[in-house]
């Protein structure tokens, strides 16, 4: 489904190269773990996945379902199935949840082909996948992110991941800034996703979120490579250990 | 829903994004170029109009020709030639109409291809009968069910249609145009017209009262609550014309009006002026609520072109805890100058200003309100949400004043001004005066730039560059939006989207 080839990526306008060669195949199904330290190009992975601008590919390849999702716009890719849970997700005064996300699915469906959905549908498809998450009516007419507390903003992101129903998922440390209560909440949205269709490629610094989310494979990212795979005892590890000896190999 | 309307218009957007920009092929009576004496009774003799009125005129036109240009405005234009344009332009085939069959179908498909609001356009082209449901209303979910609308049409200088004449007369409410106001009623035509906008006011004023062509007139009697939106629209057709429409409305005791007015002009190169007095009178405890959807052609990229909308609106309300509120979303013209402002005379009386002003290519806009606290425990609230793209110049001017008198006047002021790109430019100028310690003023200002985070965040779900702005543009602006009859609320947020295309990447 997902094929990174040799990566290479540097911010526009500096020299200093952030992934130095990152190789990583998803198949439809799998839950990747990608942990790391601060630094060794986490997020810039998922920034360089969903197309955000600022980052220059210098080489290697992505290919996306045999697309060259590199060439892609942000809502092309979005559209494709690509599908970002931001680390902070941004705030758009005005904007009631709900509204922005019928906005979101029906652009998603008519660069698709598809027709937009009538209204009762999606009150009923957002409605079910609500109830999982714990959001209420009254978080669905709130302006996107406005005011929500660190929990709500993630229940947020799985909310719009459920509704969109993209194919490949990255999350971008979902897990940063929730209590345990709430780390459960959305782990519990998220594994609700999981399906022979669907890829995760999950970013975190700990292992922690990992016990509600198994992923099949545990890769360990350390300056802009991946340094070491393994399945989920690879994370256990990490956890005892730390990244001392990764970043000292890397070195 | 309503933003996916403005999606799907966005997307279907030529290159030339003004869409009002046809001109209707009518034959039209001109009065020759220039501005004089003779035109001025040429006009009002048309018109068919009474002696005192044509004094009025020629005293307004006389005042005017002593009068400066102002130039305070921070905006730019080449100096008028006021000799070098039509005063009055009618369509030949629809002098008088009495009844829609008369109306010159081509003009009828003008305001079809106006498009808003879609419900008065089934009426106007005959497509439904006043009181027959429509069609649109269970397509759109019953955002156009919440009742009918009265339009009067107004072509170049002349009324051509007004609708639902009947079904207001019942209620006593008289909705006409102004040249018919003055020959069924002279009375209050003459109580009212110059009390709250005098002959002199301005520049412009003086202009327009001179040689004010139609325009629209509404008067609801006592304790009436006008039974629909009350509705007119402008078009401009005619090559070098000024369009100077007069607009007088009366709510008496206790009695309640909505009304909304729509403007539009086809594409020229040249730009045309357009000079409208507006007058609002709101007795005791009376409210009028005053929308404006202005759409006025806005040139093209480069500056060509355009409407140079000078326009004077004021309210009085006259009586104690009377009510006006202006809601404008000003999209069009090359420059603006409009100031939609209210007197608080009455004590308790409350005025509102909530507008929506965006600038796009080269268009520069001036405007603002005025709040004038005259009568005890007056209040006033100002919600202005500029919106500046491409090399636009978008300037918020307001002024929060309060008499001796004025005892415990409020006022809240919220400006908040949004820029996309790095080549236009938002200013905020708000003039505070009291002249009592007890009146409490607030003022609140903010200035933000659509964030390249906030467009990924949008891309990254989907949207194309142009759904983004559309849709955080209409979160910008939500506040005015809701202020709005539901009518016209779609058709707004289209609107916004249209404006703003081409204004990212």
């Amino acid at each position: 489904m997902l094929e990174i080839k040799n990566l290479h990526v540097k911010l526009d306008g500096e020299s200093r190269e952030i992934l130095k060669g990152l190789t990583l195949s998803v198949k439809p199904g799998e839950v990747h773990a990608i942990m790391g330290p601060n630094g060794s190009g986490k997020s810039t992975l998922s920034y360089v996945l969903s197309g955000r601008e600022g980052y220059e590919v210098t080489d290697g390849s992505v290919t996306f379902k045999g697309e060259d999702l590199l060439a892609m716009e942000p809502d092309k890719r979005a559209a494709a199935g690509v599908f970002l849970a931001f680390q902070y997700p941004i705030e758009i005064p005005g904007v009631a949840t709900m509204q922005f996300l019928k906005v979101a699915l029906n652009a998603q469906r008519k660069a698709r082909g598809q027709k937009d959905i009538s209204a009762p549908d999606f009150m009923r498809h957002v409605k079910e996948k609500a109830a999982r998450l714990n959001i209420g009516q009254d978080m669905l007419k709130r302006p996107v992110n406005v005011g929500f507390s660190g929990g709500e903003k993630k229940r947020a992101e799985i909310l719009q991941m459920a509704v969109l129903e993209p194919t490949l998922c990255v999350l971008d440390e979902t897990d940063s800034g929730l209590d345990i209560d709430a780390l459960r909440v959305v782990a519990d949205g998220v594994n609700a996703l999981r399906s022979p269709d669907r890829a995760m490629i999950v970013i975190t610094h700990y292992q922690r979120l990992l016990d509600y989310i198994v992923p099949d494979k545990v890769h360990v990212l350390s300056d802009g490579k991946i340094v070491k795979t393994g399945g989920k005892e690879l994370a256990l590890e990490l956890e005892a250990n730390g990244y001392a000896d990764f970043a000292v190999k890397a070195a | 829903m309503a933003d996916l309307d403005t999606i799907e218009l966005v997307k279907d957007i030529d290159v030339d994004k003004y869409k009002y920009g046809f001109e209707t092929d009518i034959e039209s009576e001109l009065a020759p170029k220039g501005l004089n004496d003779d035109i001025v009774r040429f006009i009002s003799g048309r018109k068919a109009e009474p002696q005192w009125m044509l004094d009025l005129r020629l005293e307004a036109f006389h005042v005017w020709l002593e009068m400066e240009e102002p130039t305070w405005a921070r905006v730019h234009y080449p100096k008028i030639d006021f000799q070098d344009l039509h005063y009055y332009s009618a369509p030949k085939s629809t002098a008088a109409p009495t009844s829609l069959d008369e109306v010159d179908p081509k003009l009828l498909e003008t305001y079809a291809k106006l498009g808003i609001p879609l419900k008065e356009q089934e009426i106007l082209a005959g497509v439904r009968k006043q009181g027959e449901a429509s069609g649109l209303d269970a397509e759109s979910g019953g955002e156009y069910a919440s009742g009918n609308v009265a339009v009067d049409a107004v072509f170049d200088s002349v009324s051509v249609v007004t609708t639902f004449k009947d079904e207001l007369k019942k209620h006593g409410v008289i909705f006409c145009s102004i040249s018919e106001a003055l020959r069924e009623h002279p009375d209050l035509v003459k109580q009212y017209l110059f009390s709250v906008v005098p002959q002199g006011d301005n520049f412009y004023a003086a202009l327009n009262s001179a040689v004010f062509s139609d325009g629209s007139f509404v008067y609801v009697p006592p304790g009436v609550r006008c039974p629909m939106e009350l509705s007119t629209y402008f078009r401009m057709n005619a090559k070098n014309t000024g369009q100077f429409e007069r607009t007088l409305i009366i709510a008496d005791k206790g009695s309640y009006v909505s009304y909304l007015e729509g403007c539009t002009a086809p594409t020229r190169d040249e730009s045309q002026l357009h000079a409208a007095v507006v007058e609002l009178i709101a007795l005791e405890d009376a409210e009028i609520k005053y929308s404006t959807v202005q759409n006025w052609y806005p040139g093209d990229a480069e500056g060509k072109g355009g409407i140079y909308n000078f326009v004077t609106k004021r309210g009085d309300c006259r009586g104690n805890r009377a009510k006006i509120s202006w809601t404008q979303v000003e999209t069009g013209s090359a420059i603006t100058w409009k100031y939609p402002s209210c007197i608080l005379r009455g004590d308790d009386s409350r005025g509102e200003f909530y507008s929506i002003a965006i600038s796009n290519g080269r268009q520069q806009v001036d405007s603002g309100t005025k709040m004038i606290h005259l009568g005890k425990n007056s209040s006033s609230r100002i919600i202005a949400k500029g919106i500046a793209a491409g090399r636009s110049d978008n300037t918020y001017r307001g002024l929060v004043s309060a008499h001796r008198k004025a005892t415990n006047a409020r006022n809240f002021t919220q400006c908040d001004s949004l820029l996309i790109g790095d080549k236009c430019g938002a200013h905020t100028v708000p003039y505070i005066e009291s002249k009592t310690s007890t009146a409490q003023f607030e003022h609140e200002a903010t200035t933000s730039k659509i964030s390249d985070d906030q467009m990924f965040y949008c891309m990254s779900r989907g949207l194309s560059q142009e759904e983004a702005v559309a849709l955080i543009v209409n979160g910008f602006v939500r506040d005015v939006l809701q202020q709005l009859p539901m009518e016209f609320m779609a058709e707004t947020q289209k609107l916004i989207g249209i404006s703003l295309e081409g204004s990212v990447g």
